[in-house]
Parts: C-alpha cells; structure tokens; sequence
C-alpha cells in the first residue's frame, strides 16, 4: 500500500491545488488582458488596443527609470557575482573550521534579515555619508543592490562547486600547474554556468526590487517598480499593466535562460 | 631494456601520517620505511584503510607527512607542493577534464610545463599510438567507454615523462575481461617507458600477476617486501599469509634453525624441513604455513593425518578440507583430470604429505 502511495489521491488535493493556482495566476492573466484594453479603466473592457503599450513607449520617465533599472542591475549583478564567485570558492575549497557556519550565516545576511531594516540601515548610513562625500549619484542604489544581491548569487555558484570532482583540480596540480592556472584552466570553465546563472539571477533579483531602492534613492532617481509604486498612488490607468506586462515577459525570458544555462550541466 | 646499476628512484624514509588531534588521532602510516628501485613495477597491496593510498598521496604531493622524509633520486620532495614533483598519477576516477578533448587532456601537464606547441602535438600523438587511441583524439572525455578513459588517464600522466608514474587502484572500475587486458597493457607501458611505476591495490592476485616487487601493507605498516613469489611462498608473517592466496597455518616446534632452514616438529609427531621468515625469534609454539597446492593427499600414512569434512570441485581443481586428528583444518588442493574423480569422500581416513620445499614458519 505504501508504494503505492501518491498525494495526487488525497481528498482535497485538487481543490487545494486549483485554489493555488486561481490565486497565483488569475491576477496576473487579469492584469494581462487589461494591458490590451482600449477603455481607460483597469475593471471595464473597452475592446483591444495597443495604445497603453505605445503610451508608455513614449512616457520619457517610463524610459528613464527602466533604463536606470538597468543600469542598476547590470552592475550590481556583475559586481555581486563576483563577490559570490570568490565567496564560494573560499567556502567550498577549503576545510571546515570553527567560524565557517557563521560565514554562510554572514554572506546570506540579506535572505534572513527583515528588508525594510536593511532599507531604514541603509537610508540612515548613506545619509551621513552623503554629507560627508556630498556626493548624491547612484553610487549608493548599486551598492546597496550589489549586497542584497549577493546571496542570490552565491546560492548556484556554491551548488555548482559543491557538485564539481575535486579530484579534478587535484590531477591539474599533478600535471604541473599552478594554483592560478588550474583555476584559470579548470576551475573556472567548469563553474562558468553556475555563474552564469547567478548572474541573471542577481539581475532579477535587482530589476524587481522596491523596497530598499525606495528607501535609498535620492531625488530622480526612481527605478521602473518605484516609479509604478508613484504612480499606482495617484490612481491606476491600463499604462501601468502595459509596463508590468512587458516587465512580466522579460522576467520570464532571463528565468528561461537561467533555466537553460543551469541544466546545461553535463 | 640495458642493465642498470640499482638505483633507488623513490626513498621512504621514517615517514609518519597522523590525522586528527588529541583523542581522536588516527596514525595513517606508522614509521614506514620503502625504498623503491628505478624501473620497477612496484605495488603496494592492502585491505582498505591499510595506508597504501595515504602513501601514494604523499609522495604525488597532496598531503604532506607528519613526519619523514620521500626522497625523489635523493632529492626531499615532502615538502613540495603537486605541481613541482616530477611525478604524476593515474586516478582511481581517472579524473580527466570534461571540457576538453583526448588530445588536449593529454597535452595538458605539457602545456602547463610551457613545452613548445610543435613539441606538445608530437608527444601527443606519440602518446596516442602508445595508448592506440589515435581515432578518437578529438573526441569529449564524456563521449568514450570506461576502458578508453583508462588508456587516456594512462597517457595523460604519461606524457610529461614524469621520473615517477603513480597508479591509484586504477582497473578497479574495470569489469574483469578488461581488467585482464589492462594488466597486460600496464606491464607493457612500463616495459616500453621505462618509467618506474608504484601502484596500489587490494587485488592480490592483480599484485602478484603485474608485480616486480610488492610491499604488503596493513594499519599504517609495511609488513613485508618481496618479489610476488616471495610474498606467495616465504610470507614473513600471519597477516600476509592470510591476506595473499590461501594456506594453512599449523602449530609446530622448530628445532636447528640454521641458513634460513629448521625442523619444524608437528603437533601429528612428523618433522618437517621449512624455511623461516626473517626475523624469527626462536619460540616454543611457532605458526607454520603450506599452501594447499605444495601438500598432497594420500590414502597411507602421512605427515600428518586426519579424516576428510568436506570435497569442493573448482573446475581446474578440487579443494580437499580435512579435519586433523590434532584439532586443526587443512585443506589440499588436487589438479583435476577428466577421467578421474578425485579419488576420496567423505568420511575417509587419510594422510597428508608435505613436501620438503613446502613450509615456512612465521616470525609471529
């Protein structure tokens, strides 16, 4: 009886399930449709249109903050990624010892630590540093994505390490070569999809983020989420799904490369 | 292959592994001293957890000894990091990269000593034939049969002509026809290189068909070194004798040891001619030992006699367990014929001849 136990046969189980996926899915189908909607009511169907998607093609602070949000999340997911590739070398290739555990603890802080205390620390911090420097750029919105993103990043690269032969790197020092090259020669090539794959992650981690940007960017510096946030305030128009729409599919499209890259294993 | 003079290409001298601190030390290797000669094929033969693999570790370069010193040609080299020994090893998981091809595997501890691009494709090739494995150079690691990664790994860690080829249990991923061929193959790559060679198994048989020398090893000590036929028939102690073929152990007095010679007296009342492991210390109750094919059965009397338990037929021969009237088992193995049965049953009385060249007695 117990092999042949499947929680597909459990009473309830369906109705769980559809629940889940009603609750999950029907919003964002619902936010969908209305991006197409010609009316300018996000609750009544005014026949189809594009007009919302070419609106807010043309809205210069639509543009604006998705190319900042770019901006943003390309650098902090390269220089993230590079914290995480090091942080996961000097975690997995080394024997354990007291304090080790703490360092996990230490590098996947953001993951445990509530964001809006990161957010309100960060605000506090970067304010007195503003005053010091009087420098106001976007300096502080990539550092502050760069940290949050480097769990996220760390997370496939270690995977990766974890499952990689040591003896591997054991048979390049036998064949002469040296700490440097064996990273460079072995190491390296074979961790290049777990990075991969830490980087568009730690990019869409950063492209998605609200709460710690709205916190720490200065004037004018809003990114797309912060700029829908703004203007979800002063009432909601089809613009908005339009923009969270396109959002959506690009979302979509880094996660199915991710997807991809990380199964790209053998 | 020219007569060399005997030189010792890898001294092992002293050389102590401890793991772990306090309480829970574990000493791997215990004050082991091995002394291995240029060109040989040298294995060292344990169970698992014996030390053998923590020796090859050492000497390759990937831990370092507590204590002792290895000595390459004379040179220390304990203290040197893998990358600066000119020794190199083939790995029980053969441990070739994924991404790369046959070829570029092969060529890598050439590329990486900074050899002249010209000179790493020549050798490679060179190494192709050796190993023919010439069709598939191009190929992924991942594309080629078990047996095919051996012959890679085999020359991958050839090809820097490395002083010293260390062989870590390699045909034990192997199944057993190909194993056979493998054995075969190492002995000629070691005859046609000239490398010396130091591998490490618990296979007794695959130590004592490729061998030139073998060091026994159990719980971090070198029991004994010696030809394969030396280990087979002269073991020193209980351990070798047990862990290599089968024998039997009887309780005997020994009497005018002399020449590496003695009478050993049983406990049936016959004396014997044996050798005698060095190292003896003369003792009243010493171990002799005779293997099952060196001691013949007959229906008369013999050395020794008892009554037969129980007829086992192995095909080539049949193993004949006999309970002595002193307490003690042996067992006689008899070649077969396809005529003949093997001449006894159970339950017979009979007696068992030793031959004058048949036992040896144990130092323990």
């Amino acid at each position: 009886m117990a092999s042949n136990f499947s929680i597909k046969h459990q009473p309830g189980f369906t109705a769980i399930a559809a629940t889940c996926f009603v609750v999950l899915y029907l919003p964002i189908i619902v936010l969908v449709i209305y991006a197409f909607n010609a009316a300018t009511s996000t609750s009544e169907w005014g026949g189809f249109s594009l007009k919302w998607f070419q609106s807010a093609y043309q809205n210069t602070q639509v543009i604006d903050a998705t190319l900042r949000s770019f901006q943003i999340g390309a650098i902090a997911a390269v220089l993230s990624t590079i914290f995480a590739t090091m942080a996961a070398l000097a975690t997995t290739r080394t024997n354990s010892y007291p304090g080790l555990t703490f360092k996990y603890a230490a590098i996947n802080q953001p993951l445990m630590v509530p964001e809006i205390v990161t957010a309100v620390a960060l605000l506090i911090f970067f304010s007195r540093v503003k005053i010091f420097t009087g420098y106001s750029g976007l300096g502080y919105l990539i550092a502050a994505h760069t940290a949050f993103c480097i769990p996220f990043a760390y997370l496939p690269i270690r995977a990766r390490l974890e499952n990689m032969d040591l003896t591997l790197e054991r048979a390049a020092a036998d064949l002469y070569a040296t700490p440097w090259k064996t990273f460079r020669r072995i190491t390296l090539p074979l961790l290049w999809p777990g990075i991969l794959a830490g980087l568009m992650l730690a990019f869409v981690i950063s492209l998605d983020d609200v709460v710690i940007t709205e916190f720490v960017k200065s004037g004018g510096q809003d990114t797309l989420p912060t700029y829908m946030l703004g203007q979800i305030r002063r009432g909601i128009t089809p613009e908005i799904n339009a923009i969270s729409t396109a959002f959506l599919l690009l979302s979509v499209a880094i996660v199915t490369l991710f997807f991809f890259v990380s199964r790209k294993r053998d | 292959m020219p007569d060399k003079p005997d030189r010792n290409a890898i001294e092992v001298v002293n050389v102590s592994k401890i793991f772990g601190s306090g309480e829970g030390q574990v000493a791997a290797l215990d004050k082991v001293s091995v002394s291995i000669r240029e060109n040989e094929f040298f294995t060292l033969l344990g169970p698992s957890g014996c030390g053998k693999t923590t020796l090859l570790r050492l000497i390759a370069g990937f831990d370092f000894p507590t204590a002792g010193e290895i000595l390459l040609y004379g040179q220390d080299i304990a203290p040197l990091p893998p990358f600066k020994r000119p020794v190199n090893t083939v790995f029980q998981s053969y441990a070739l990269f994924p991404h790369m091809t046959v070829a570029d595997n092969i060529g890598f501890g050439l590329e990486m000593l900074g050899k002249p691009k010209a000179e790493i494709k020549a050798r490679v090739a060179e190494m192709l034939k050796l190993v023919k494995m010439e069709a598939l150079a191009g190929r992924r690691t991942a594309q080629i049969s078990g047996g095919q990664q051996q012959r890679v790994a085999l020359a991958r860690a050839l090809a820097p002509q490395p002083k010293v080829l260390l062989l870590d249990e390699p045909l034990s991923a192997l199944d057993y026809k190909l194993r056979k061929e493998m054995q075969i193959e190492l002995k000629r790559l070691q005859h046609e290189t000239g490398i010396t060679f130091i591998f490490v198994t618990h296979d007794q048989e695959e130590a004592l068909t490729m061998s030139d020398r073998i060091a026994v090893m159990s719980s971090g000590k070198i029991l004994q070194v010696g030809s394969p036929w030396d280990i087979y028939d002269k073991p020193a102690d209980r351990f070798v004798a047990d862990f290599i073929g089968e024998t039997n152990f009887l309780t005997a007095a020994i009497s005018g040891v002399a020449n590496g010679r003695a009478r050993a007296t049983l406990k049936s009342g016959a004396a014997i001619e044996a050798t005698v492991a060095d190292g003896f210390q003369p003792k009243d109750n010493a171990t002799v030992v005779v293997r099952p094919e060196h001691a013949k059965l007959t229906k008369d009397k013999g050395d020794l006699a008892g009554t037969v338990d129980n007829i086992v037929y192995f095909g080539t021969d049949t193993h004949i367990h006999v309970h002595l009237d002193s307490g003690e088992t042996f067992t006689v193995r008899q070649q077969n014929s396809r005529s003949a049965g093997c001449g006894f049953e159970r339950g017979d009385k009979v007696g068992i001849l030793i031959g004058n060249d048949a036992a040896q007695v144990l130092r323990d």
